[in-house]
């Protein structure tokens, strides 16, 4: 075991598939020097062939990446801020995620995009978004949300070595938080959540950047004699419905906490899954807590009133116990 | 006619040739087939025997035959919504084609995709699409490939008019400059943005654009297949060897609507007049092409009428083997979205 930082271990997930697979190309903006600090060194490592700066022009970047992927090669494309994904969003939307189907299986599509997802660092709407749900709707897309080191490492060597496009998104403003990663050879497979923390009053699904603050919530409740399970979908495509089932089968609570905007963000999607395949399961509503359908605002304190954080997710999973509580007296 | 900063001096191996006997057949059997399959396409559609709407290629054969012609199966192609042309011109089977645009298990998408969308990835062609302009920076990836293959292969983006006006050409032109891709970007310039003409929201001249990145650029009458031949191998070859991207404009004519039926949505609004259009048939590629080839001994007419009554013959066997073919499998939405996760 290493004591690494997250970008570090999706440096090194990159680098280890790159020297693996010599079709795997990388490019992106800045990605030379590394700006975000998860490709550096990788270009003095395997050279401009391999590894190389684009001009700005997501449209093009995106679409280059079915292109060329079409051509054999596995591509990265290093995106930064997941809102630069709109601006890429036709390939994205209209190509990569639909052209498997529509050639009748023949176009393999080994994409990788890499993006930072969230707000928390004054950044302002333009950088700050949660971009997932439009990934998740259009169905052709594996979406990685990776909220440790390990999961950073293991979730990026899958999506490299797949045949589909994946998005692997980092959690902003988190690239410098330390972790534990298994040495050697690290996958973690698609598809499986994990439970990083057990309980049984309530199940609280925390999404990527939300992951802290809600095991913050659940050791704040444990003092108040409230034990909480924290599960960690660490995918959203495909996304672990086993998991939660089986937890909510075990608390009859669910909180989700995204830090999407609520309207068809990933805590519905959640939610509505659980309602339509364990609503036997539950003892009372399920509780969303996702910021609210606004831009994410500059000042510091205006941005933390919207994202959610542990005061919201305790207060949440208070009110429905207070609430069963209630209903069985 | 080859212009531009890079493109001034004549040096090109095809810059004054013609193509052979054998090759001038070819190019002519390239465009009757396209021809009889539109015109095929055109009956089915206005009989209500097809599923879903079609957008045909008649009177701009010359272009995707031209071009295809310097092309193998290991050179990709991106094309556009009016595609057939450039699934055909470039290798692609016409039985298999036919069934897709039947609906049917045959069809070479296996009727997921339709007539908008045929491809044949094994041929290199890497579709029709439905989004105008979106081949552009496809086209641009797979020669990333190739040029990192390194064996000489090319990637073509036939794009029209309309999608000249998208921002993606732009990025493209500058991308494939700055990285010296083989890529060639064949606009044809039908005259029309759907149901919009040229002259209404394109400034400009549209090879001036790539002019702008100092891409080596031609502009050829994309009605004479010898002009569009010759563009077209002076722009491979420079690709071939490492010379980077080309452009060529072709220009000419969108002898049918912007898809077939569309009467039914124009209701009484007209784009073109009448006159217009049969001035355009008096300029028909394919004829002219025939009129060359006999006045200059290189075929008789007799061996033209072989060719047309051979291909004609494909043509109707191709629509027998889609009519005959079985309906398209509805599971294949379900299981064709995700390749298998291997590791």
């Amino acid at each position: 075991m290493a004591r690494i930082r997250l970008i570090q271990a999706i440096h090194d997930a990159v680098v280890e598939e790159m020297a693996r697979d010599p079709k795997v190309i990388v490019y992106g903006e800045d990605v030379e020097l590394s700006i975000v600090g998860d490709l550096r060194g990788v270009h003095e490592q395997f050279g401009h062939d391999r590894i190389r700066n684009t001009p700005i022009c997501e449209t093009t970047l995106t679409g280059m990446a079915v292109g060329l992927a079409s051509a054999g090669y596995h591509v990265v494309v290093q995106m930064m801020f997941s809102n630069f994904i709109y601006t890429g969003m036709d390939a994205i939307g209209n190509q990569m995620s639909k052209l498997r189907l529509m050639t009748g299986g023949q176009m393999e599509l080994p994409i990788t995009i890499i993006a930072t997802v969230g707000g928390g660092s004054a950044n302002a709407a333009q950088h700050s978004d949660t971009s997932y749900p439009v990934l998740m709707n259009l169905g052709g897309l594996n979406v990685a949300v990776p909220a440790t080191p390990a999961d950073a490492k293991g979730l990026t060597k899958m999506a490299i070595r797949s045949k589909n496009p994946c998005f692997i998104l980092e959690p902003n403003g988190r690239g410098g938080e330390l972790g534990e990663v298994p040495d050697g050879e690290h996958l973690v497979p698609f598809g499986k959540a994990a439970v990083r923390r057990e309980g049984d009053a309530a199940t609280v699904v925390a999404i990527g950047r939300m992951l802290k603050p809600a095991l913050a919530a659940a050791e704040t409740l444990e003092h108040e004699g409230l034990s909480v399970e924290v599960i960690d979908p660490r995918t959203l495509v495909p996304f672990d419905e086993d998991c939660v089932l089986d937890s909510v089968k075990k608390t009859g609570h669910l909180v989700v906490v995204d830090e999407a905007r609520e309207c068809c963000s990933a805590a519905s999607q959640i939610a509505a899954v659980v309602a339509e395949k364990g609503f036997d399961l539950l003892k009372g509503p399920i509780r969303r807590v996702t910021t609210p359908n606004v831009a994410i605002p500059y000042a510091p304190n205006a941005e933390a009133h919207v994202i959610p954080g542990e005061p919201r997710i305790v207060a949440a999973v208070r009110q429905l116990l207070g609430r069963t509580e209630k209903v069985l007296a | 006619m080859t212009t531009g900063q890079l493109g001034e001096t004549p040096t090109a191996s095809h810059q004054n040739k013609a193509p052979s006997p054998r090759e001038a057949l070819e190019l002519y059997e390239s465009m009757v087939l396209i021809r009889r399959v539109e015109e095929r396409l055109r009956d089915d559609s206005a009989a209500g025997k097809l599923p879903g709407a079609v957008h045909l290629y008649i009177g701009e054969e010359a272009v995707a035959a031209g071009v295809c012609a310097h092309l193998d199966a290991r050179d990709y192609a991106t094309s556009t919504h009016r595609g057939h042309g450039h699934f055909l011109a470039k290798g692609g089977d016409v039985r298999a084609m036919m069934a897709e645009i039947w609906a049917k298990r045959e069809g070479i998408c296996r009727g997921m995709g339709g007539s908008m969308h045929v491809a044949d990835i094994s041929k290199g062609i890497l579709g029709a699409n439905g989004i105008v302009g979106a081949g552009m920076s496809i086209a641009t990836g797979a020669a990333f490939g190739a040029k990192l293959d390194g064996d000489g292969k090319v990637s073509v983006c036939f794009f029209g008019d309309g999608a000249s006006n998208q921002g993606a050409l732009m990025e493209c032109l500058n991308i494939s400059t700055l990285w010296q891709l083989p890529v060639i970007f064949v606009c044809e310039n039908n005259g029309f943005s759907e149901f919009t003409p040229a002259s209404e929201v394109t400034a400009g001249r549209i090879s001036d654009r790539a002019r702008a990145f100092a891409m080596p650029t031609a502009e050829v009458d994309g009605n004479d297949v010898t002009d569009v031949w010759r563009a077209g191998g002076e722009a491979v070859r420079r690709a071939r060897e490492g010379g980077g991207p080309s452009f060529i404009e072709a220009r000419t004519y969108r002898i049918q609507g912007h898809f077939e039926a569309e009467a039914f949505v124009l209701g009484a609004g007209r784009y073109r007049d009448e006159e217009e259009i049969e001035a355009w048939r008096r300029n028909d590629p394919i004829a002219r092409f025939r009129a060359q080839l006999t006045a200059a001994g290189t075929a008789s007419a007799a061996d033209l009428d072989r060719i047309e009554s051979e291909v004609l013959e494909r043509v109707h066997d191709a629509v027998a083997y889609a009519e005959a073919g079985q309906p398209a499998d509805p599971e294949l939405a379900q299981t064709l979205m995700f390749a298998p996760e291997e590791a």
